[in-house]
């Protein structure tokens, strides 16, 4: 299915002060093009701790979003240094977030279930020393 | 309950005068981790936190929040702020206790979510 869109944001490792714009952009962008409220709002959550994600976990990556007319999607992708163990990282309350991050009330280890909880598809591939794909897709029919 | 309301009824300061206080609250919440708030926050709610970093208005706006509130006379962030009127969320500082807030909204009808 051809992309209606296609735009991709950089995510700064570490950067707390600016967190959460590409997430208000990507809102604005869907919400322009008539998203309806319950699928804009799923996309929200899950595009907002994947974003946190890349700034409070990886060393720098990228946002994708497209657009096509039956879903949308979302690709995370970082330059690591990857997820040892991916089903300890997807359980609830589990979290490896700094001293720094806890203390901003980020690291309450529901970043990942929360994806999951709201994307109708959800894929995470991550290898240790090279990085983490996260694939999330949003059914709009 | 709308903004207004809400404000006179926790004695609250409006430090963003620019929003519109005539806003309905559709619900309250009280919570200080950010992603336990992203998962059971709702549209219209009204939101008890000790945070004052830039990322809590972002999850507000996020959630289409109808207002901040931080208590015990704590301030919010300059650029917080400046971002809250951007986003058209109201940000309410309140010299009482957030338990203390939570109690007089609910007495007065709003409910939790």
């Amino acid at each position: 299915m051809a992309n209606i869109l296609e735009r991709s944001f950089p995510v700064e490792a570490g950067a707390f002060t600016t967190a959460g714009e590409a997430s208000t952009t990507i809102k604005r962008t869907l919400k322009q093009l008539g998203v309806n409220a319950e699928v804009l709002r799923r996309v929200s959550v899950a595009c907002y701790e994947v974003e946190l994600n890349l700034v409070i976990h990886s060393m720098g990556g990228t946002l994708t979003l497209l657009v096509d007319p039956e879903k949308v999607t979302l690709i995370s992708k970082d330059v690591g240094p990857g997820i040892p163990d991916i089903a300890k990282a997807m359980t609830e309350g589990y979290s490896t977030a700094s001293a720094e991050a806890r203390t901003l009330g980020f690291g309450a280890g529901m970043g990942l279930p929360n994806m999951k909880r709201n994307a109708s598809e959800f894929d995470i591939q991550s290898e240790v020393g090279v990085g983490t794909t996260i694939t999330m897709s949003f059914a709009l029919t | 309950m709308t903004v207004q309301e809400m404000m006179t009824l926790i004695e609250a300061k409006d430090m963003t005068p620019e929003t519109d206080k005539g806003r309905e609250v559709s619900c309250g919440y009280t919570c200080d981790l950010l992603s336990w708030v992203m998962a059971h926050g709702a549209e219209g709610m009204a939101w008890v936190t000790v945070q004052t970093h830039m990322n809590v208005i972002a999850v507000a706006s996020l959630m289409e929040m109808a207002a901040v509130i931080i208590p015990e006379g704590i301030e919010m962030e300059g650029p917080s702020l400046e971002k809250a009127k951007e986003e058209g969320i109201s940000v309410l500082e309140s010299p009482l206790t957030a338990y203390e807030i939570c109690a007089r909204l609910a007495a007065n009808g709003l409910q939790g979510k």
